[in-house]
């Protein structure tokens, strides 16, 4: 990611001067850190087990769960960008349960869970991870992309509302 | 033999993690910084050092959390504590809905809505301008959000400025990613 990219304005599609954009500019702190993150989340130096291109397919998803076209693309681009190899690609498909691999299998249920329904999570999702092979730190890793996306795709859900009215 | 809290309360529960926290002695000075470890700073939360273990979203997540949660102007700090109890309530975060009511109890030094609000959600019989800060955060917070133009027009009938409302945005949005943390990650506890 370029360093000026802000990736929620360009999914709002907020306009330069506009009055969305007056707004947004007083949290202006906020939205750099948001970026920062989104770049922490998606493309970090230490990827650890967790490639880049797996780190775009799961976000793909996760905004396919929120029915988020713009992040949807976006996200799409940053697994074409990461190379978009067949067995990270097949992560971002909504109806692959992660066929006969078991790592698959796991990072895809997890993501469903934590994205969909975070209400229902118990110590028992964390262990069928464990078993499936994923290290705590990659645990923590998955999590955190989860969340993250989560949080952004309901900051940019909550701008486009909002332009309705600035 | 600690047990599991899991009835919304306002008395800070435990947090107990699934996973293993980063252990200091093996921190990274890319950790350590994250951290902000210095010699008078050394109790560390054992949450903080899992999240450790994703240094590079949690150098940025720290002051993120605490300019959305405490940065001047806009919303008030107590309303900002609603829309992260709202979302935390959706998410069924027993851990961040006991830390965000009680933090909203100390700063307007009321019990009642909070105890209006864990008792029937968002149906509470609360003031109408928290009632709609209290629905359009719940509504935000499903998956996919809910929330539509007619609860924007709530806020805006309720008082709240454009700038308020960003911030309430924010707040909520901050509880979707601090509750799929706290509590896919670990359980609250009474020891």
């Amino acid at each position: 990611m370029a360093e000026d990219t802000d990736v929620v304005a360009a999914v709002v599609g907020i306009e330069p001067g506009s009055a969305l954009a007056q707004v947004v500019n007083g949290r202006a702190d906020i939205m750099a850190l948001t970026q920062n993150t989104h770049d922490g989340a998606l493309t970090p130096k230490d990827p650890g087990g967790l490639s880049h291109a797996e780190r775009a397919a799961l976000a793909w998803r996760i905004a396919k769960i929120n029915d988020h076209k713009g992040f949807e693309n976006h996200f799409e681009a940053l697994l074409e960008q990461a190379g978009a190899p067949d067995n990270a690609v097949r992560l971002a498909d909504i109806w692959f349960d992660g066929g006969s691999d078991a790592r698959s299998r796991a990072l895809i249920r997890h993501v469903d869970l934590v994205a969909h329904a975070p209400k229902d999570a118990t110590r028992r999702d964390i262990e069928l991870l464990q078993e499936a092979g994923l290290s705590d730190m990659d645990i923590v890793r998955l999590t955190e992309l989860v969340a993250f996306v989560s949080y952004q795709i309901r900051v940019a859900f909550g701008l486009q509302l909002l332009r309705g009215i600035a | 033999m600690s047990q599991t809290v899991h009835a919304f309360t306002t008395d800070v529960p435990v947090w107990k993690p699934y996973v293993t926290p980063l252990d200091l002695d093996e921190a990274s000075p890319e950790q350590l910084e994250a951290l902000q470890v210095t010699p008078s700073n050394n109790k560390i939360s054992d949450y903080v050092l899992v999240l450790a273990h994703d240094v590079e979203t949690l150098k940025h997540r720290s002051p993120l959390f605490n300019g959305v949660m405490y940065n001047r102007g806009g919303l008030s700090r107590a309303e900002r504590e609603i829309g992260a109890v709202g979302a935390s309530i959706v998410n069924r975060c027993v851990y961040c809905a006991a830390v965000h009511a009680s933090r909203y109890n100390q700063l307007t030094k009321d019990t009642e809505v909070i105890a209006a609000i864990f008792q029937d959600g968002v149906e509470a019989e609360i003031d109408p301008r928290l009632m709609a800060i209290l629905r359009f955060s719940a509504k935000l917070s499903q998956c996919p959000p809910r929330a539509e133009p007619a609860d924007l027009a709530a806020l805006v009938e309720a008082g709240l400025s454009q700038a308020e409302i960003l911030d309430l945005i924010l707040s909520t949005s901050l509880f979707g990613w601090a509750n799929r943390l706290m509590h896919t990650l670990g359980e609250p506890v009474r020891e």
